[in-house]
């Protein structure tokens, strides 16, 4: 099988070039990407990509697959066309390789505040939710960071540093629909500019790319709608 | 939450919800104008004039000057500000944005309200 790969060591390479590599599945067989670029990295162990689970729980191993973000250990082999294009993920510079710098992503998440805000005293064990509050959240907390929809969002592209992005903007919605999060006049207050989640242009590519399923551009309208019921 | 000066309306919201009314009024104006267009047809300037001078007409179309003025310009100062990266360059490019809208402006008022 046929791989065209983005190398990249700022040390030693003026600019960044792409790199065929061959791998004989007959000899070293393998069902996803991700065990493919294991291989290719005991040919060439300059190769240099972020992975650990293995199993599309950890979202490390985002990346750019013929043209498409996903995660490589998610990814199977017999699905792609060769010779198989991996780029890091777009729009984020690139430390090495497929390995990515994420500061101005998790920045965006923390912007959110993605943790519970509750200004009431605690109850004694827990903060109950009734099972329909609960399904709330489904479709929200299963984000694993990945980062592969904020990096394949033209509005994220253009304003890195303004617009918050698919990954923040679902966070955000995950604690703005939680019953038990009660700063949700903060929370809309602090999106409410041209740019934090108004940059949306429903494009859609963060939908067709989370490798959970997960819907950001359905998150973003849901914060919207919340926004005109607290403002209309 | 990031500061804009430039945008038109005090928070994302209403320059949200001002792109989606003037379109709504942009497109009934529109149905109005097919819908005369379909039933005067053959028209000829007496008809037109009768029609552009009729007063609720008029007010309509004051209406959409001021719902084009506002959409364009939300629309224009996003598309600007995803793809003019140079400070200097946007400012330069949104005043002549706005002045020609300010034109447009006048300029509607008396074509609409002229003889």
């Amino acid at each position: 099988m046929k791989f065209s790969i983005y190398r990249y060591n700022p040390e030693v390479d003026e600019k960044p070039y792409m790199k065929d590599y061959e791998l004989d599945l007959k000899q070293t067989p393998a069902a996803m990407l991700l065990e493919a670029l294991k291989l290719l990295k005991i040919q060439d162990e300059t190769l240099s990509f972020r992975r650990s689970c293995g199993e599309g729980v950890c979202g490390s191993d985002g990346m750019n697959i013929n043209g498409r973000n996903g995660l490589a250990c998610i990814t199977p082999l017999a699905s792609l066309k060769e010779p198989v294009v991996i780029r890091p993920l777009p729009g984020m510079p690139v430390i090495r390789d497929l390995i990515v710098d994420l500061t101005n992503f998790y920045k965006q998440y923390e912007k959110v505040k993605p943790y519970l805000q509750n200004s009431q005293p605690p109850p004694a064990k827990e903060r109950l939710q009734s099972p329909e509050e609960r399904a709330k959240l489904d479709g929200l907390y299963e984000c694993i960071l990945c980062g592969c929809c904020s990096s394949s969002c033209p509005s994220y592209w253009w304003n890195p540093d303004k617009f918050v992005g698919p990954a923040a903007a679902l966070q955000s919605a995950r604690f703005l629909h939680d019953s038990r999060d009660d700063a949700t006049q903060e929370r809309l207050g602090q999106l409410d500019d041209a740019y934090s989640v108004f940059r949306c242009r429903s494009v859609m590519s963060c939908v067709d790319v989370c490798p959970k399923g997960l819907n950001p551009t359905k998150a973003i309208a849901d914060i919207r709608d919340k926004m005109i019921k607290d403002e209309t | 939450m990031v500061k804009t000066a430039t945008n038109l309306g005090r928070s994302g919201l209403q320059d949200w919800l001002m792109q989606r009314v003037s379109a709504l009024i942009l497109i009934v104006y529109l149905g109005v104008l097919l819908g005369f267009f379909w039933m005067a047809s053959p028209i000829d300037y007496a008809k037109w004039h009768a029609f552009c001078t009729f007063s609720a007409i008029q007010y309509a179309s004051l209406l959409v000057l001021l719902a084009l003025i506002a959409h364009a310009w939300i629309g224009i100062w996003t598309i600007m500000t995803d793809y003019i990266k140079s400070v200097p360059l946007r400012l330069f490019m949104q005043m002549i944005v706005f002045l020609s809208l300010l034109i447009d402006f006048f300029w509607g008022i008396r074509i609409i309200w002229g003889a």
